[in-house]
C-alpha cells in the first residue's frame, strides 16, 4: 500500500463520519464539545452557520450523521447529534448580537429566490451579507416552505421557525410573500441578474383507485392535509382515520390526526415495516400514540355509500426477491382485508411539479421524469441564469439536503454574477492543530464515557394528544445534554502518526483499546485488512499507512473503531503519534468563514 | 504514566476463549511505567498468552520483588492471586506458596536488578529445586527506578546514557538457568510478540522451572547508541533460533515445513510445540551443547533468542520431596495429625 496522504482534506474529514455524512458537512464534534463547556451560544452559531436552522434541524432533520457516528459502531447506538443541536438552540440566548449585520451597501445585482423554503433562504442568508439585493417569492403567506407548511408544531414550535427565518430575513432581503411565480419566462424577462428556484416538491402523489372520486370529500392529500392544519383551515378530522403512505409525512399525518377527534388511526403500508421510509424514532413515536401501523397491505378500493366513505379495502401481500435482489409484492391469495373508517389521508409520496416553467425558454428538461437538467455541483440549469436547489433540484429529499444545496448555489450565484466561472469551486478552509497541553494532557476530554444514549423526556401523552401545539419532546436539559455530549468520541481530534519518530516499541499497539494500531509488512490493502490486531472488514472505512519503518514494517491504523482517547499518544515515548484537532469549513459564499472562526476560539 | 484509565470499549468482534473472557479481560489497571516501556509490552504478552490459553485467572498467583519490572504484575491479570515481596525475594515467597498450594499456576517477575543483583541467590536456589513456576526476567540492563546505573546483566562495553563505559562482566542468567537445572529455558526481546507470546505460552504449560530471559528496552535510560539493549541494537543483533506454535493437546497436528525445520516437541501435559528451525542443526534437548553454543554466540556479539533448551520430562520439586497429590493446603487436620497410636507405632519401630 501506498502511504496514506493525510494532507488530502477528505482524508481525515472521511474519519469525522457524522460531518462527512451531513450534507451540509457540520462540525459536529467542534460543537458537542461546547456544548459540553457550556458555550451554548458559540454551539449554536457553528452549527448556524453551517446548517442554517439549527433549532429547527434540531428538532426534525433526519440525521444522517447519526447511524454514521462512530459510537454506534463501537457500543449500542450512537450519540444523540440531533438533539444536542437542539439544546445548542434552546440555551444559547440572545445571538442577534452575533448574526452579521444588514448589508449598508449593495452590490448592484438582484438575483430572484422563488419559494421561501429551506434551500431559498440558505441562498438568501448566504448572499445577502455580500450586498445582493435579494427577492424571493413565495405563494404562501408567511416564509419557511415546508417547513412551517408540513411539520406539525407537536415536532416544531412555531416560535422556533419564526426566529430562525427572521435571522435570514433580518439581513434585508425583499419578502414578497402571498405572491406566486406563474411563469418563470415573464420573471426572466424582469431585470434579474440570477435565479434561484427552490421551490420544492409540492404536489402529493395521489391514489388513483376505485372509489376514488365518489368519496372525494373524506380522502385528502397528505401534504396539503398537513399544510391546511398548518395554517389553521383544518382542525378536525373523523373518528377513524386511515393513514396511507409508510414516510414521515405519514407519521405526520397520523399523529396530528390522533390530535384533531382521530380516535381509531391507523398507518397502513404497501412494504414490510421494516423498509418503510419513515425513520424509526418517528414510527416509535406514532406507534406511542397508540397507532398501529399494518403492512403488506395493498390498497383495492374506497368503499362508500352513495360517496360517503365507509372504509376501504386492501390485498394482502408478501415480499419475494427475485435473484436480482429486487423485491416484488405477490398477492398471497388471502381474502381482502376491510377496514372501516371515516376519513383516509393519502401520504404515498411527494413530486415535482413545474406548470409555471415553459419548455420553450432554452431550460431543458430530462424526458424520463421531466425534471429540469441541472448541474450535481453548480446547480445551474442548461440556462445560464437559472439555478436550482432543494427539492426542487432533483427529487423530495430533507431540510438538510436543501440547505446544503443552498450553500452550493449560492457559491454559484455569486460567481456566475460577478463573472466567474460557476465550475470552478473554491476549496474548504482546513485547520489542524495539536491537542498537547503536557505530557498527559489534552486541550479536549479524552476519557471516554461509558454511558448509554440518554432518551430525551417526553409531554405527558396524555397531555400532549390534546394540544396540536404541544411540543411531545421536551429536549434534554443541561445535565443531560452534558451526559450525551460526554459521549462523543472526538473524531475530529486525528491520530498523526511521524514514522520517522517511531521506534516500534509497540507502546500503541499494546495500549489501544480497540486494537486499531499494527506494524506489519507491507502488502496489497485486501491483504493487509487481513494482517492487523483486529481485521479491518468495514471496508468503508480507510486505513491509515505509514511509510515504511526502521524494520521495513508499515504501522497500518484501521480508523473504523478508533476511540480518539489518545492512549497511543499518550503512551508513546518519541511523540511519534499526537492528537491533532481536524476543522474543516466547507467553503461558503457569505462572509461567515472569518467571522465565524472567532466565535468557535 | 497515563491518567486516564484505558477504556472499558473494546473492538465489536473481539474474540472470546473457551471460558468466555476476551484479551481484555485479563488486563490490569493501565501502567504507570514510563510511556513506550519494554515492560508493557511483555504484560501485553502475558496477557495474550493467558488468554490463548484459557487459563481462568483465579488459577494463576503472579509474584515479584521489586523494580520497574516488579511493577508490572499490576498491569496484567487483574483478577489473579498476587504477591509483591521483598527486593530479590520473589523466589522464596514463590516456592513457599508453591509448596503450599501446586494447584495454581505461578507466575515470577523480576528484573536484572531484583535477579541477577539482591536476588541472584534466590534465583539461583529456586532454579536449582525445580519449582514448577515461570520467571520471567525483564532485563533492561539499567536501573531505571534509580536513573539508569549500570545493573548486573549490563554487557561489558556498553555505553551508558551519560557515556560511560561498563567495565564490568555481565551475569549471563540464561547461562545459570541451564547450569542449574532449568527444565525450560528461553530468551526473547519485548519488540517481537511473535516470539515472545508462544514462549511464555509454552513456559506456562511446561510442569517445571522455565526460565524466560527477556530483554526489554528501558526507554528513558537504555535506548541510545553504544547500548547493547537498545530496541535498534537488539534488533540488529538478534539470532532467532526458532519461532514456537504452541498446539493444545487434542487439537490435529499437520507439519507443512520442510523436514528439518519443524522439530514437534510433546510436553509432559500433552501439549505440542510446534518449533520452526532458524537453525536447523540445533537441538533444544542438549543442555550442553545449548550452553556451548549461547557462548559462541555471545563472543560474536549475537543475542540468540527463542527456545533455547527444554527437558519434555521434567521433574519438579513436588516430584523431588515426594509430596502427596493433594495440595498441603487442603490436608485437613486428620490427615496432618495421624494421633498417639501412629506415633507410638513409629517410635516403637526406631526402638
Amino acid at each position: 500500500m501506498q502511504p496514506t496522504d493525510i494532507k488530502d482534506p477528505d482524508y481525515f474529514h472521511k474519519v469525522v463520519d457524522c460531518q462527512w455524512a451531513c450534507p451540509a458537512h457540520t462540525p459536529v464534534p467542534e460543537y458537542i464539545r461546547l456544548i459540553a463547556d457550556g458555550r451554548y451560544a458559540d454551539a449554536f452559531m457553528i452549527n448556524w452557520k453551517s446548517n442554517v436552522f439549527p433549532g429547527v434541524l434540531g428538532r426534525t432533520c433526519d440525521r444522517p450523521c447519526e447511524p454514521a457516528c462512530r459510537r454506534g459502531r463501537v457500543e449500542d447506538e450512537p450519540v444523540a447529534i440531533c438533539r444536542l443541536k437542539r439544546v445548542a438552540a434552546d440555551y444559547k440566548g440572545d445571538v442577534s448580537g452575533r448574526m452579521p449585520p444588514k448589508p449598508t451597501t449593495r452590490n448592484g445585482k438582484k438575483i430572484a429566490l422563488v419559494g421561501a423554503g429551506p434551500a431559498s433562504l440558505t441562498v438568501a442568508r448566504d448572499l445577502a451579507p455580500l450586498g445582493y439585493h435579494l427577492v424571493v417569492y413565495d405563494s404562501d403567506p408567511r416564509a419557511g416552505g415546508m417547513i412551517r407548511s408540513q411539520i406539525p408544531k407537536f415536532r416544531l414550535p412555531e416560535e422556533v421557525i419564526d426566529e430562525e427565518v427572521g435571522y435570514i430575513t433580518d439581513l434585508g432581503p425583499e419578502m414578497r410573500l402571498g405572491q406566486r411565480i406563474d411563469s418563470l419566462k415573464g420573471l426572466l424577462e424582469e431585470d434579474y441578474d440570477a435565479i434561484f428556484v427552490g421551490t420544492g416538491a409540492p404536489r402529493g402523489r395521489d391514489l388513483p383507485i376505485p372509489g376514488r372520486v365518489e368519496a372525494a370529500a373524506n380522502i385528502h392529500i397528505g401534504i396539503d392535509w398537513l399544510s391546511s392544519v398548518s395554517f389553521g383551515h383544518i382542525s378536525k378530522i373523523g373518528k377513524r382515520v386511515i393513514v396511507l403512505g409508510g414516510g414521515n409525512t405519514a407519521m405526520d399525518c397520523c399523529r396530528s390526526s390522533r390530535r384533531l377527534g382521530g380516535e381509531d388511526v391507523k398507518v397502513i403500508v404497501r412494504s414490510g415495516f421494516e423498509e418503510m421510509k419513515a425513520s424509526p424514532w418517528e414510527k416509535e413515536d406514532a406507534i406511542g400514540e397508540d397507532i398501529p401501523i399494518l403492512n403488506f397491505l395493498v390498497p383495492k378500493e374506497f368503499k362508500h355509500d352513495n360517496g360517503k366513505l365507509i372504509g376501504m379495502t386492501f390485498e394482502k401481500v408478501k415480499a419475494e426477491y427475485d435473484a436480482r435482489g429486487r423485491r416484488n409484492l405477490v398477492p398471497t391469495g388471502e381474502p381482502d382485508h376491510f377496514f372501516e373508517c371515516d376519513d383516509v389521508l393519502v401520504a404515498v409520496g411527494q413530486e415535482n411539479a413545474f406548470p409555471w416553467i415553459e419548455r420553450d425558454i432554452g431550460l431543458e428538461f430530462d424526458d424520463r421524469w421531466d425534471m429540469p437538467k441541472v448541474d450535481e455541483t453548480t446547480f445551474q440549469s442548461t440556462h445560464p441564469k437559472v439555478f436550482f436547489g432543494g427539492d426542487a433540484a432533483f427529487g423530495p429529499k430533507n431540510i438538510i439536503w436543501a440547505v446544503a444545496h443552498g450553500h452550493q448555489a449560492a457559491i454559484s450565484l455569486h460567481k456566475f454574477c460577478q463573472g466567474e466561472d460557476v465550475a470552478d469551486r473554491p476549496p474548504p478552509m482546513v485547520n489542524i492543530t495539536s491537542q498537547k497541553m503536557g505530557i498527559h494532557e489534552w486541550s479536549y476530554d479524552n476519557n471516554i464515557s461509558l454511558d448509554l444514549r440518554f432518551k430525551v423526556p417526553h409531554r405527558d401523552k396524555f397531555a400532549a394528544l390534546k394540544d396540536i401545539k404541544a411540543e411531545v419532546e421536551l429536549g434534554f436539559d443541561d445535565k443531560l445534554a452534558f451526559q450525551e455530549a460526554q459521549r462523543c468520541l472526538n473524531c475530529d481530534v486525528q491520530t498523526i502518526f511521524s514514522d520517522k519518530l517511531c521506534i516500534e516499541c509497540d507502546a500503541c499497539v499494546d495500549i489501544c483499546p480497540v486494537d486499531s494500531i499494527s506494524f506489519t509488512e507491507n502488502g496489497e490493502e485486501a491483504d493487509v485488512r487481513t494482517r492487523l490486531s483486529a481485521p479491518a472488514t468495514n471496508l468503508t472505512q480507510d486505513l491509515y499507512v505509514s511509510k515504511p519503518l526502521k524494520t521495513g514494517r508499515i504501522m497500518a491504523k484501521d480508523e473504523d473503531v478508533c476511540l480518539h482517547c489518545g492512549l497511543c499518544a499518550e503512551r508513546c515515548p518519541t511523540g511519534a503519534w499526537d492528537m491533532e484537532r481536524f476543522l474543516i469549513d466547507v467553503a461558503q459564499a457569505g462572509a461567515f468563514g472569518a467571522e465565524n472562526a472567532c466565535c468557535s476560539k | 504514566m497515563t491518567f486516564i484509565p484505558k477504556p472499558k470499549l473494546h473492538h465489536p468482534d473481539l474474540q472470546k476463549n473457551a471460558l468466555g473472557f476476551t484479551r481484555r479481560d485479563y488486563e490490569g489497571p493501565v501502567s504507570t511505567l514510563c510511556a513506550g516501556c519494554g515492560h508493557d509490552s511483555i504484560s501485553a504478552a502475558i496477557v495474550k498468552a493467558c488468554f490463548e490459553l484459557d487459563i481462568a485467572p483465579h488459577r494463576v498467583a503472579k509474584l515479584s520483588g521489586i523494580g520497574c519490572s516488579s511493577k508490572t504484575p499490576t498491569y496484567f491479570l487483574g483478577a489473579s492471586h498476587g504477591f509483591n515481596s521483598v527486593h530479590g525475594r520473589m523466589p522464596s515467597v514463590l516456592t513457599g506458596a508453591n509448596l503450599a498450594n501446586k494447584d495454581l499456576i505461578y507466575l515470577g517477575v523480576s528484573g536484572d536488578g531484583d535477579s541477577a543483583s539482591i536476588g541472584l541467590g534466590q534465583f539461583a536456589h529456586s532454579m536449582r529445586r525445580g519449582v514448577n513456576m515461570v520467571y520471567i526476567v525483564e532485563n533492561n540492563g539499567v536501573y531505571g527506578l534509580t536513573k539508569g546505573q549500570f545493573s548486573a546483566t549490563s554487557d561489558k562495553g556498553a555505553k551508558s546514557k551519560r557515556g560511560v563505559v561498563n567495565s564490568d562482566e555481565a551475569i549471563d542468567l540464561v547461562g545459570m538457568a541451564l547450569q542449574l537445572g532449568a527444565t525450560f529455558v528461553g530468551r526473547s526481546f519485548s519488540g517481537d510478540k511473535a516470539q515472545l507470546v508462544p514462549l511464555i505460552e509454552a513456559a506456562l504449560k511446561h510442569e517445571g522451572a522455565a526460565f524466560i530471559d527477556c530483554i526489554s528496552p528501558c526507554v528513558a535510560f537504555n535506548n541510545h547508541e553504544g547500548s547493547t539493549k537498545s530496541f535498534d541494537y537488539v534488533r540488529e543483533h538478534n539470532a532467532a533460533l526458532n519461532y514456537l506454535d504452541v498446539i493444545s493437546g487434542r487439537s490435529e497436528i499437520t507439519v507443512d515445513y520442510a523436514p528439518g525445520e519443524v522439530e514437534m516437541v510433546t510436553q509432559h501435559d500433552g501439549s505440542t510445540l510446534k518449533l520452526r528451525k532458524l537453525h536447523p542443526s540445533y537441538d533444544v534437548h542438549d543442555r550442553v551443547a545449548a550452553l556451548t553454543y549461547m557462548q559462541e554466540r555471545a563472543a560474536m556479539g549475537e543475542i540468540v533468542t527463542g527456545l533455547l533448551y527444554v527437558d519434555p520430562n521434567p521433574r519438579d520439586m513436588h516430584g523431588y520431596l515426594k509430596t502427596v497429590d493433594r495440595p498441603l493446603n487442603e490436608l485437613s487436620d486428620d490427615a496432618l495429625i495421624p494421633g498417639g497410636s501412629a506415633l507410638e507405632r513409629l517410635n516403637a519401630s526406631l526402638r
